[in-house]
């Protein structure tokens, strides 16, 4: 029997607000609704949206891969070559971040990556032939996400390059990513230059080695303290790294002095890792990564596993809907421009390093970060605010990272589409913004968001899969 | 081109900051272009490639140094950058506002149940063709909900009170315009005392003459539960006002029922009146233009006006009937008067109503007493009127029928549609009656009769030039205790020549008396 009598209502309005009004003069409480028709006021898809809020099947599903993310464990076990451990890979594959996409329809950037590639593997001798060969179908072009890998912007991974080895100590899963370059005239804003094709030599055959000795040395390098470290000392691990890199400097330099690591070697990667700000941010993506897949494949869940961008797709995938990739036009990013260059400039929104916002870093710590939020003419209370909404769009909050300028809240973790689409609130992504033009490089950084469209779609996938 | 430097030593910005300052200068008159950056030999680089350093130009600074650029056409717009470039980067800035300002409104309803868990009832009034969907997930959330949106499908209707009733939740609506739960007034209600009364209701404005009534007359109500208009059709088989009198019923505060509906098939009435039969509570069952022979049975009373369903309803209550307002005969005296005045070729009563069970009342008893009334709710379906905009004969206008609220507030709210009409009714010489709806309360508007006062005068000076009176008969729904107040606003209509009668029933014989009265007309 309804129980509607048995005490005084406490109503939420939605709709005219004079009734809130009416309420509230009355004596009674009222909580008013900023309500505007949601899925972008697409009839039917509010209908299948409303069957799935609160629906006991959907709330257990999500309950499930939630707890699995939460429980994961990144470990940084080592380094090698990305043919030997990356699976589903040949030896004449090259993978790129963002959902998949044919070479033709690929980015300035990410082009340029592939040409660069293919020249570091010796599969043609210079840009041109390079490009010819890319074009020609004799290359399997495939997305890093189907492979377990990430990457940033082009995110351009080939047999020969070294990646990162980042495993699950709770769940077994296992997540690869490439070596930050540094910034400038890199292969993942699309360089193929000389010098970008040395310094690739390079990282292969005397960093990655150096590296891997010393992670080898230390026994494994547990992710998740470092990471909730840096986001008490201003990183949130994806556009602000410093701190996380200096941390895992701090680890890594006396383990790789131990090793037998030749002097030169070890002052060169030394060298190199102390000039690189966001050496870290491969490492963030690959442990994000881990715990993304830990959530990924719960029939009926709602739970976003994947934000991805390929320059110019925006690509969503959920839980429940397997391997699906739900797509929109990756957005062009407001922000601030680095001298002589402007919003013209830019290429749209590119990386796969929007994996950290999929679990609660990035744009969700930004309240860790308020120098972030400068680049779109904001304040630290913008900075803590853009954090406080990500909660509305959350199916809770991880424990492992807390924000000091939330009073250590744990930060907003585990995107739930239905909330998304329900409340039109966008996920909030940090990222860079690479100019349109192959080998440019980074031109400014900026705040952007998850389009609204790619989680709508993935509403109606999930309901349909849930016989809808 | 001309590109200037200044370097300020020991002076560390970080990059943003550096940026900002930057693109605050270039926005200066005179600057091409300009850069900040520490002294790094990266940052260096940058500029050379930006064209603000040439390609081999050294700087004399460092790394801990800031170094500005700008690329102008003069050197006197240059020095101006730099100061103001200066001047940015020496800027304290502000502590934010309301860093804990009030977080920003919930946008959807689990959100709101999220931050106030305590949360119970959803209040719909969105868009129809979205309302369904926000009702479906206020029930997911465990919430009762009234949907005061109507244009909701009867199909969605179905579903909507079979996962309530299933689920132990009540929806009420849609297109439900009042409710009244433990006081707190849902969507148009009136402030009314707290007594012994239940009501369950089909009609809003239904509701709201029966608890306004209640409450003039002294006593009081539990509940007010609404039920949406299309609850006791014979596809959705009364599953709410049924659900809400299982609740009233098993309530130890009500010991009184009014059920308030227009006429129901045969099978769902058997089904409410066997319920409110069965009830503890003696039950009083006001279907309006149903035969009371079909409704009276044990335990329940029927009322034949929704004036009769309250005095009827507060005799069960207090154990005496409501007395005549002394003002009855004074009514008679006025009544007589008004008609006296009118000429034999003034013959009919145009209603014009803002509450749509209102009109349908009306239409009911003055079709009895006169004959035909034509209306967009008639009393028989032969008697619908052609055209809504054009009265003929006797008319009853419900002036919150879809085709005048598009696009429009409700008459309720808005007097606009209905002050023009009264103009145009009063310019018909054969209009005798102008009879009105005058409701109050919670969600009307703040001042009705001020609203309607300056049209009433208005139509009598449009009259009297063309040698005419007019009568106006009006009655008040409302109660002390509304915003509004009942006393003054009758007091304010009663000294602009109107008519009240206690009740629109009462309203509504007084036009039929006036008519029948006028010299010279014969009563039809």
């Amino acid at each position: 029997m309804t129980r509607i009598i048995e005490q005084s209502p406490i109503v939420i309005n939605a709709g005219l607000s004079s009734f809130a009004e009416s309420i509230e003069s009355a004596g009674g409480t009222a909580i008013q609704l900023d309500w505007r028709p949601p899925a972008e006021g697409d009839v039917s898809t509010g209908r299948l949206l409303a069957s799935l809020v609160a629906d006991p099947a959907v709330d257990k599903a999500n309950e499930l891969a939630f707890g699995r993310y939460v429980a994961s464990r990144p470990v940084l076990t080592g380094v090698a070559r990305a043919g030997e451990v990356i699976p589903g890979i040949s030896e004449r594959t090259i993978l790129h971040s963002g959902p998949p996409i044919a070479w033709e329809r690929m980015c300035g950037p990410m082009q340029g990556a592939v040409v660069g590639a293919v020249i570091f593997e010796g599969w043609a001798a210079d840009a041109d032939s390079a490009g010819a060969l890319a074009a020609s179908g004799k290359i399997a072009f495939d997305a890093c996400h189907h492979h377990g890998a990430v990457g940033p912007m082009a995110g351009v991974i080939s047999p020969s390059m070294p990646v990162w080895i980042v495993e699950d100590a709770e769940h077994g899963g296992r997540a690869y990513s490439n070596m930050n370059e540094g910034l400038g005239k890199v292969l993942r804003f699309g360089a193929y230059s000389d010098d970008v094709i040395e310094r690739l030599h390079w990282m292969a055959d005397v960093l990655a080695p150096s590296v891997g000795a010393a992670v080898g040395e230390i026994g494994g390098i547990e992710l998740k303290p470092l990471i909730a470290q840096a986001l008490h000392m201003g990183d949130e691990c994806h556009n602000r790294n410093t701190a996380a890199s200096s941390l895992l400097f701090k680890q890594l330099a006396p383990a790789l002095l131990r090793t037998r690591t030749p002097h030169d070697d070890a002052l060169a990667t030394l060298e190199f890792i102390a000039a690189t700000d966001h050496f870290f941010l491969n490492i963030s993506m690959a442990a994000c990564k881990t715990m993304a897949d830990a959530a990924h494949g719960v029939d009926g869940s709602s739970m976003v596993t994947a934000l991805s961008r390929n320059g110019v797709d925006f690509g969503v995938r959920l839980s429940g809907t397997g391997d699906t990739w739900f797509i929109a036009p990756a957005p062009v990013v407001e922000g601030l421009f680095f001298p002589g260059y402007s919003a013209e400039d830019a290429a749209p929104d590119l990386g796969d390093s929007s994996i950290t916002e999929t679990v609660g870093l990035g744009g969700f710590s930004m309240a860790a970060a308020p120098a972030i939020v400068q680049f779109v003419g904001g304040t630290p209370a913008d900075a803590v605010a853009y954090s406080r909404s990500m909660y509305d769009v959350t199916l809770g909050s991880n424990p492992a990272f807390t924000l000091p300028q939330l009073g250590f809240a744990p930060a907003p973790g585990g995107i739930d589409a239905l909330r998304v689409v329900d409340t039109g609130i966008e996920p909030v992504i940090n990222t860079g913004i690479a100019h349109r033009d192959a080998g440019v490089g980074q031109v400014g950084a900026g705040v952007t968001r998850a389009p609204l469209a790619c989680f709508t779609q993935a509403v109606v996938a999930l309901a349909e899969a849930a016989g809808r | 081109m001309a590109v200037e430097k200044r370097v300020l030593s020991g002076l560390y910005r970080d990059s943003v900051t550096l940026m900002k300052c930057a693109s605050r200068v270039e926005a200066l008159a005179g600057i091409k272009q300009a850069g900040a950056m520490m002294a790094t030999p990266a940052n260096l680089d940058l500029a050379r490639e930006a064209g603000l350093l040439q390609a081999t130009e050294g700087v004399d600074a460092g790394p801990n140094d800031l170094l500005l650029l700008v690329d102008t056409v003069d050197s006197s717009a240059a020095e101006s950058a730099f100061q103001e470039a200066e001047r940015i980067l020496s800027e304290v800035p502000a502590p934010s506002e309301g860093e804990e300002a009030g977080r920003p409104a919930p946008r959807s309803i689990r959100m709101a149940l999220d931050a106030e868990p305590a949360s119970s009832l959803v209040l719909v009034s969105t868009p129809g063709e979205y309302a369904a969907s926000e009702a479906l997930k206020a029930l997911h959330l465990g919430m009762d909900v009234m949907v005061f949106s109507d244009n909701v499908s009867l199909a969605d209707e179905i579903a909507l009170k079979t996962y309530a009733h299933d689920h132990g939740l009540l929806v009420m609506g849609p297109d439900c315009g009042t409710a009244i739960v433990d006081g707190i007034p849902l969507g148009f209600a009136n402030s009314v005392r707290r007594g012994d009364i239940g009501l369950v209701g089909a009609s809003g404005t239904g509701t709201q003459q029966v608890t306004a009534l209640i409450d003039r007359w002294g006593a009081g109500i539990t509940h007010a539960i609404g039920t949406g208009s299309h609850d006791l059709s014979a596809d959705v088989a009364a599953t709410t006002m049924l659900d809400a009198l299982e609740v009233l019923a098993n309530d130890p505060a009500t010991r009184v029922l009014v059920l308030v509906s227009k006429p129901p098939s045969a099978q769902v009435a058997e089904r409410v009146l066997a319920a409110a039969s069965a009830a503890r509570a003696p039950s009083v069952v006001c279907f309006l233009g149903a035969d009371p022979a079909d409704i009276e049975r044990p335990g329940v009373r029927a009322a034949e006006t929704l004036e009769d369903a309250a005095a009827l309803a507060v005799e069960l209550s207090t154990g005496r009937a409501p007395v005549g307002d002394t003002a009855d005969a004074d009514i008679a005296g006025a009544t007589r008067a008004a008609a006296e005045e009118l000429a034999s070729t003034q013959r009919f009563v145009r209603g014009l109503f803002s509450g749509g069970t209102f009109g349908y009342e009306t239409a009911l008893l003055l079709s009895k007493r006169l004959g035909t009334v034509y209306s967009n709710t008639p009393a028989r379906p032969e008697d619908a009127i052609a055209d809504v905009w054009k009265s003929v004969g006797h008319t009853v206008i419900d002036l919150g029928d879809d085709v005048f609220t598009r696009g429009r507030p409700h008459p309720m709210i808005d007097f606009r549609l209905r002050i023009d009409r009264i103009a145009e009714e009063s310019a018909d010489p054969e209009v005798a009656v102008i009879l009105l709806d005058v409701v109050l309360g919670y969600g009307a508007h703040a001042d009705p009769a001020g609203q309607l006062v300056p049209a009433i005068d208005a139509a009598r000076e449009l009259a009297a030039s063309e040698g005419r009176t007019l009568a106006f008969v009006a009655s008040v729904c409302g109660t002390d205790s509304d915003p509004q107040g009942l006393s003054r606003q009758e007091q304010m209509l009663r000294d602009a020549g109107v008519l009240l009668g206690r009740s629109n029933a009462h309203a509504t014989r007084i036009a039929a008396d006036i008519v029948e009265a006028i010299q010279g007309g014969a009563p039809r």
